[in-house]
């Protein structure tokens, strides 16, 4: 598949052979954020950067940002809420989604 | 030319399967499929073919074992009947969009209850929308050939579709048929080796049989419709080359003393031998009978059904299953969805007949000639009869 294109641009002529995904690791051009009713909101004064919401992410979507707080990729973050839950700092609070 | 000789048409069939040079064959026996696989054990066994025989635990297993093995570019061949086609039902969805072609003949058998394991064709009925190409043969030369054809079809790099090759259980499978079996050199030249384009392989990794969402499945659909309707040109092709070098030329429809004829019977698969005969009974006694007989049922032959129909005034369709509670015969009712549009389409009238191994006699065909010009046109439920069910 061609992964310069969403999934909403592919038409049926863009199918590969009988669906075959033939570039690995393409999955992450999906984007699963618009699953989301839910999204993380942060307060990182209270963050130590122990990276435990990193961990416990199901969808592997948080990582170090430019300060070095962890923060969720809202391009895959479902909104389910463990990061809020696991944080041992209470950076996290989840407010309703409204895109 | 090749030598002809009288062979059963169930080890015909694994003949072509080890001429093709067949690579793996999965398969679970069932009858009347079971001469079929049981050949090609011994042949594997002997070490007359070599190949990988997978003895599976099931039908289900078979199928998905089948998939395996082309997804790696091995050239794979199974069989299969009635129930055991059914256990694999939900795989040969899987094996045409997912574009692996696994060649599959299949020895038609009425599905139960009550168990019956004789002849019918409810079980290629039940397959229909599958997505695989579907040959119906009739005789034991035309599934021999035809095996040696569906290899070529689906491997085919603009084809790459599974394809099954239908041939009636008992009627075909377990007769004696002279059969003319080619030399070697002449299959391997016909049927090029087969190298799948994005094969299964550790140095380049895919993933195959993903899944897709809403925004997706439809355009993995679409396209996987306008590949099995664009398959049709190479099947025609892939006929064209097998007369040049053999000399049998195979159609979608093929017509049996058609010239003028004001009645024409269509049959599928090994009806059209007795309906052959059926027809020139009539055409001495005066009678404008013609028949055609159907042999590609997927992609299916609209443009040539419309000019085999020609100009006849009545079409009588002739099934070996039935639709419950439906419109008729699945033949029945497609053909006459097909011809629908048609300006001058003929009263087209459906029978279905010879289920779970009842003979349809050459007596039997007549029979149907004249009940159908006795049918009164009066709505759907008139427009098809089961055929000598006792009263």
């Amino acid at each position: 598949m061609n992964a310069r294109k969403t999934e909403a641009e592919y038409t049926w002529k863009d199918m590969e052979i009988g669906c075959i995904v033939a570039e690995p690791g393409s999955s992450q051009y999906y984007r699963t954020g618009d699953w989301r009713s839910q999204v993380p909101r942060y307060t990182f004064s209270r963050c130590i950067k122990c990276g435990v919401c990193a961990l416990y992410c199901p969808e592997g979507c948080i990582g170090p940002n430019a300060d070095s707080h962890f923060e969720a990729d809202l391009f895959w973050c479902k909104g389910c809420g463990i990061c809020a839950r696991e944080c041992p700092t209470g950076v996290i609070g989840m407010a309703d989604e409204e895109e | 030319m090749g030598k002809k000789v009288g062979m059963e048409v169930s080890l015909a069939i694994a003949e072509a399967a080890k001429m093709a040079n067949t690579d793996v064959v999965a398969a679970y026996p069932i009858t009347p499929q079971t001469h079929i696989v049981e050949r090609l054990a011994e042949l594997v066994a002997n070490g007359e073919l070599d190949a990988e025989y997978i003895p599976v635990e099931s039908e289900h297993s078979a199928m998905s074992a089948c998939l395996g093995a082309v997804a790696t570019g091995a050239r794979t061949f199974t069989a299969t009947a009635g129930q055991g086609l059914e256990l694999m039902h939900e795989v040969l969805y899987v094996a045409s969009a997912m574009r692996l072609p696994v060649i599959m003949s299949v020895a038609n058998r009425a599905l139960s209850s009550p168990l019956n394991v004789w002849g019918d064709q409810s079980d290629l009925m039940a397959v229909r929308d599958t997505g695989w190409i579907q040959i119906i043969c009739e005789n034991g030369q035309e599934a021999y050939d035809n095996v040696l054809c569906a290899f070529r079809i689906g491997e085919d790099k603009r084809v790459l579709l599974p394809v099954m090759v239908h041939v009636d259980g008992f009627y075909l499978t377990h007769v004696v048929e002279p059969i003319e079996i080619p030399e070697q050199d002449k299959v391997n030249h016909f049927l090029p080796s087969f190298s799948y384009p994005l094969p299964l392989d550790p140095d380049k990794p895919l993933t195959m049989g993903a899944f897709a969402p809403p925004i997706l499945f439809s355009e993995a659909k679409k396209a996987q419709e306008v590949n099995l309707r664009a398959a049709k040109p190479v099947i025609l092709e892939c006929w064209a080359e097998f007369a040049k070098a053999f000399g049998r030329q195979y159609k979608p429809i093929e017509q049996y003393r058609t010239e003028g004829a004001k009645i024409l019977l269509l049959t599928l698969g090994s009806f059209g031998e007795t309906a052959m005969a059926a027809v020139d009974k009539l055409r001495d006694a005066g009678q404008s009978v013609g028949l055609l007989k159907l042999r590609l049922w997927r992609p299916f032959p609209f443009e040539e059904l419309r000019q085999t129909v020609g100009r006849a005034e009545l079409l009588i369709v002739i099934d070996r299953a039935l639709s419950f509670g439906g419109p008729g015969g699945p033949a029945f009712s497609e053909i006459r969805s097909a011809l629908y549009s048609e300006k001058n389409r003929p009263r087209i009238l459906g029978f279905v007949g010879g289920l779970g191994g009842r003979d349809l006699t050459v007596a039997e065909f007549e029979g149907m000639v004249k009940r159908a010009q006795e049918m009164k046109p009066s709505g759907a439920e008139q427009e098809f009869e089961m055929y000598g069910v006792r009263e």
